[in-house]
């Protein structure tokens, strides 16, 4: 009980810390921030999630910009594609009836027929966690080098397809994503009337999905992957299904990496294929690094403040060596997350000679 | 005219798989030592093919003395990155050296960047030129093919004499097979891993001189040659080089075929399906016994 209030208390300080920034920002005239501020936040869920894939299934992922751009691009593709010229098929007819397809008017006034965003969304999530699922049985048997080679080869072929389909407008992309209505008063999209609304709704979701996995984390499901993570033969030998609870894992940090790619597209109106590359991907590891592998608020915080100048452009042309710096230093100094940096000790092993291979 | 078209597709897809033989091999020199997968490996050929036209066009140096520059430079920075980065590291965990090595081959892609701009590169043919070809079998074949072939089969020679005959060969056999066993024999196993990086980089180095011609180099070719060359590793069995000569040119000569039936822009993709295949369903390899983790 105790501990189940300490979440509320630190999902209600992250709370107030996003509305501080968001005042801050307006009060120093800089609203245009929360643009940024808003894309961190969905490049935050990813980076949570998968920091509880590192942290807890200990299981390395380089293919979660994938996961973000296979949702991306399904919503993207779902609410764009326009259906119209089709209206005489009975599938297309029954689920214009059933409100699944609606009709809008594309930027040059003429109606196109297309799925509702959140049947979009529905189907992005479901097929990104399907694909997860498909896809994890095999891998997750995979450990060390070949586990890492296996998800970067996922993403891979992920940005290869989005680069080379022209119906997903190859390296173009998918742009004329329509706003996001999600309840009257309520729209995700990136006019600047609804920048602070925008800003709430994509801190909002951090904050609701930090308390699902903290809660999921506080149970009995996370004392198994705890338990996975610190001894994976001792944990299968109390009767944990270790298989399982990985996959599990992986499915819900995949999950988590599309619905942030659904409504981030909503958001930029469009989705290009560089979402699904390996620099994103290496990016989306390197912050969970400095944030530390299991370590939820830790990995938000790193998220918070990296992705933000990032995306500012305050790193300049320096942009992807500042990551590549980031994961060398972070790594070799301190692997546990810059949290639980210890100075001395990283200067003494530095210092100390090198001592002979053979012992250990 | 099917015969004739099916030999020119199979002599592209030997060229290429010898290339991805040579970057696995690289692969396996370090993780025999080392146990350590090195992510930066592709960045050594684009480095290596770089420098060589640079020495090359700028320093108006001839083509062998450019080429066996790059290979030294190569080198050099190959032995800069294992005593900077991994030396000091006290029995480091599979991941944490995984996540190291992609690090510095991001720093050696920007570094790239920075110093080459994103122009793309070539070198001269090693004879004759773009145009010139020889005649085999009714397909026309560029004498920087045979250049490649015959290259990757000499590094392959003198790799397998090196680690058969010499003794520092056997000592490094000595630090794969068994590392606290050769240190207890006295035998200095951080200056033998810091060679097999010097060796895994000049071999590198070398292939991308002499594919430079055929497939131009820019400074981020190195990832895509490195998810290959490992491919082609995982596909020999890791650790094994010869078994790696075969599944390369096995590699190269099916993606060079699956241009027939798909896309072009898709033949990443095949490769890397091979490779998840191969994982999925005999993880040690087309070739190999021992069980992989």
């Amino acid at each position: 009980m105790k501990s189940s209030s300490a979440r509320y208390l630190q999902v209600s300080v992250f709370a107030a810390a996003t509305v501080a920034v968001q005042l801050t920002a307006q009060v120093s005239g800089k609203a245009y921030f929360l643009t940024q501020l808003t894309m961190t936040a969905y490049a935050t869920l990813v980076v949570v999630g998968l920091s509880l894939l590192m942290g807890y299934a200990g299981q390395i992922s380089l293919g979660h910009a994938g996961f973000f751009a296979l949702g991306g691009y399904t919503a993207a593709a779902l609410t764009t594609w326009d259906l119209g010229p089709r209206r005489g098929q009975a599938i297309v007819a029954a689920l214009a009836r059933l409100h699944v397809l609606v009709l809008r008017p594309d930027p040059y006034g003429a109606d196109v027929l297309t799925v509702h965003p959140w049947a979009a969304f529905a189907c992005a999530v479901a097929l990104t966690a399907a694909v997860a699922f498909v896809i994890g049985i095999p891998v997750l048997k995979l450990t060390g080098h070949y586990l890492a080679m296996a998800t970067l080869g996922i993403g891979t072929i992920l940005y290869s397809v989005a680069l080379g389909t022209p119906s997903l407008g190859a390296a173009d992309g998918i742009s004329g994503v329509p706003p996001f209505q999600l309840v009257p008063g309520l729209q995700i999209g990136g006019s600047p009337s609804i920048r602070v609304q925008n800003y709430y709704l994509a801190w909002a979701l951090v904050a609701l999905s930090m308390l699902l996995l903290l809660n999921l984390i506080h149970s009995r499901v996370g004392r198994a992957l705890r338990a996975i993570h610190a001894a994976e033969d001792a944990a299968s030998a109390m009767g944990i299904d270790t298989a399982r609870f990985k996959l599990r894992t992986f499915v819900l940090s995949a999950a988590l990496a599309a619905v942030a790619g659904v409504f981030s597209t909503h958001f930029n109106g469009g989705i290009g294929p560089s979402e699904a590359s390996i620099m994103k991907s290496v990016k989306y590891l390197a912050i969970v690094a400095v944030g530390g592998m299991g370590s939820l608020w830790g990995s938000l915080t790193a998220s918070a403040v990296l992705n933000f100048l990032s995306l500012r452009g305050y790193f300049g042309s320096f942009d992807d060596a500042v990551f590549g710096g980031i994961l060398i230093l972070v790594m070799l100094f301190s692997p546990d997350g810059i949290l639980e940096l210890d100075l001395r000790a990283a200067l003494r092993s530095l210092l100390r000679k090198p001592r002979p291979t053979g012992e250990s | 005219m099917f015969a004739e078209l099916f030999f020119q597709y199979l002599v592209a897809g030997l060229t290429y798989g010898a290339i991805y033989a040579i970057v696995a091999i690289g692969f396996n020199i370090i993780y025999n030592t080392t146990g350590i997968i090195n992510f930066a490996q592709g960045e050594f050929v684009m480095l290596g093919g770089m420098t060589a036209v640079t020495l090359h066009e700028r320093l108006r140096l001839p083509l062998p003395a450019a080429i066996a520059g790059a290979v030294l430079v190569t080198i050099g920075v190959g032995a800069l990155i294992e005593v900077t980065f991994i030396r000091w590291l006290e029995k480091p965990s599979v991941l944490r050296m995984i996540v190291i090595t992609i690090g510095v081959s991001i720093l050696v892609r920007e570094a790239a960047l920075l110093l080459w701009g994103q122009d793309v590169r070539t070198l001269p043919y090693f004879t004759g030129d773009e145009v010139s070809s020889l005649s085999l079998l009714g397909a026309r074949i560029s004498p920087q093919v045979l250049w490649t072939l015959g290259t990757c089969a000499v590094a392959v020679a003198f790799l397998s004499a090196f680690f058969k005959f010499t003794m520092l060969g056997r000592e490094m056999r000595a630090c794969a097979s068994n590392r606290d066993a050769a240190a207890l024999c006295g035998l200095p196993t951080r200056n033998l891993v810091t060679l097999s990086f010097v060796l895994s980089a000049g071999i590198g180095a070398l292939a991308g001189c002499v594919v430079c011609p055929i497939t131009y180099t820019q400074y981020n070719v190195g990832t895509g040659l490195a998810i290959k060359g490992f491919t082609v590793a995982i596909l020999g069995g890791l650790g094994d080089s010869v078994a790696s000569i075969a599944a390369g040119l096995i590699l190269g000569v099916v993606e060079s075929f699956s241009v027939w039936v798909l896309p072009t822009a898709y033949k990443d993709a095949i490769s890397i399906s091979i490779l998840l295949a191969i994982l999925f369903l005999r993880p040690s390899g087309l070739f190999g016994a021992r069980g992989a983790r």
